[in-house]
């Protein structure tokens, strides 16, 4: 099994999400620059955190036309594994490859926290491993992450179960006072139609170890990897 | 030659978080009640290598949806004037 991790000028998890997958949870991983225009032999491919190109424009807007996003839409159709985090999750939406946009946050401040997530669904590769409704305590780190999408599509992702995540307090209540940045309905990640691609903006990356505070985010990666020796 | 000026504005609707602090900010400065809203956008400005205003048109309308703004969010305004 082996996993890709895009690296766009200005990415800088990529070295974290190596660290996370590769290091603690020892899966094979390599490291694919935006500019490669094959994407072959991977099991799934993370796009990690971030400022792809500065944020300039739009955070991840410019990212969207580098020859690798090509081969991530034809990874996608095929079913493949896609994770996004953080700038990656703006990338899968500039690409149009999730629906709705994220925006700078209410606060107009840069962001980063623990937070704690509520798990909406765990018909899903990143949460198959975790139990339905469990809180779980991720850092943000971001200016933009304010979710927001049209009526229509918003009504969509609920009735297919396509949030993944929301912002709770540390019980998992829904609350305005746990949102913090303003997302729409506390929307902290999504699912693509087809369940395969997830967007988020914490980082499960940074807390895979209990020297930095946590392990949270060894469930849902562990998950990730379970779930694409299925597919 | 066409210089071709666009303007991408937020949606109506959408929440505009600069705009706000920077209203409240002129609030500050000329007292609250002189300002009612503020909404902040870009401004682009292209030269282009076509000659043909209809042919960039549909190239700038083209350049908007996919890069300049994004249409979930933003709305974009072409104005192209020709240059001698």
């Amino acid at each position: 099994m082996k996993i890709a991790i895009v690296q766009f000028p200005g990415s800088n998890c990529d070295h974290d999400c190596k660290h996370a997958i590769g290091q603690i949870l020892g899966a094979k991983v390599q490291y694919v620059w935006h500019r490669s225009d094959k994407l072959t032999g991977f099991d799934a491919v993370v796009i990690p955190g971030g400022f792809s190109y500065g944020d300039y424009l739009r955070p991840g807007s410019i990212a969207r036309f580098s020859p690798v996003m090509k081969e991530v839409a034809r990874f996608v159709t095929k079913g493949g594994v896609v994770l996004g985090i953080c700038n990656g999750f703006q990338i899968l939406t500039e690409a149009g490859i999730l629906p709705g946009a994220l925006m700078r946050n209410k606060s107009l401040k840069f962001v980063c926290k623990d937070t704690w997530l509520k798990v909406g669904t765990t018909e899903c590769f990143l949460t198959s491993d975790v139990e339905m409704g469990k809180v779980l305590r991720i850092p943000i780190a971001h200016m933009e992450g304010r979710y927001i999408v049209d009526d229509y599509t918003l009504e969509q992702l609920n009735n297919e179960n396509r949030v993944i995540f929301r912002y709770c307090d540390k019980k998992g209540g829904i609350a305005e006072d746990a949102n913090p940045n303003g997302s729409i309905e506390n929307i902290a990640g999504i699912i693509s139609e087809g369940r395969n691609v997830v967007g988020m903006m914490p980082h499960p990356e940074r807390v895979c170890e209990e020297s930095l505070g946590g392990t949270d985010g060894v469930l849902l990666l562990t998950s990730m990897l379970e779930a694409t020796k299925i597919y | 030659m066409m210089k071709a000026n666009i303007t991408v504005t937020l949606k109506q609707g959408v929440l505009d978080t600069q705009g706000q602090a920077v209203k409240n900010a002129l609030d500050s400065l000329e007292g609250s009640g002189v300002v009612s809203n503020v909404r902040i956008g870009k401004f682009i400005e292209l030269d282009m290598n076509e000659s043909d205003k209809k042919k960039a048109q549909v190239i700038l309308e083209r350049m908007c949806k996919k890069l300049l703004a994004n249409p979930v969010i933003e709305d974009y305004h072409i104005e192209i004037d020709k240059i001698e």
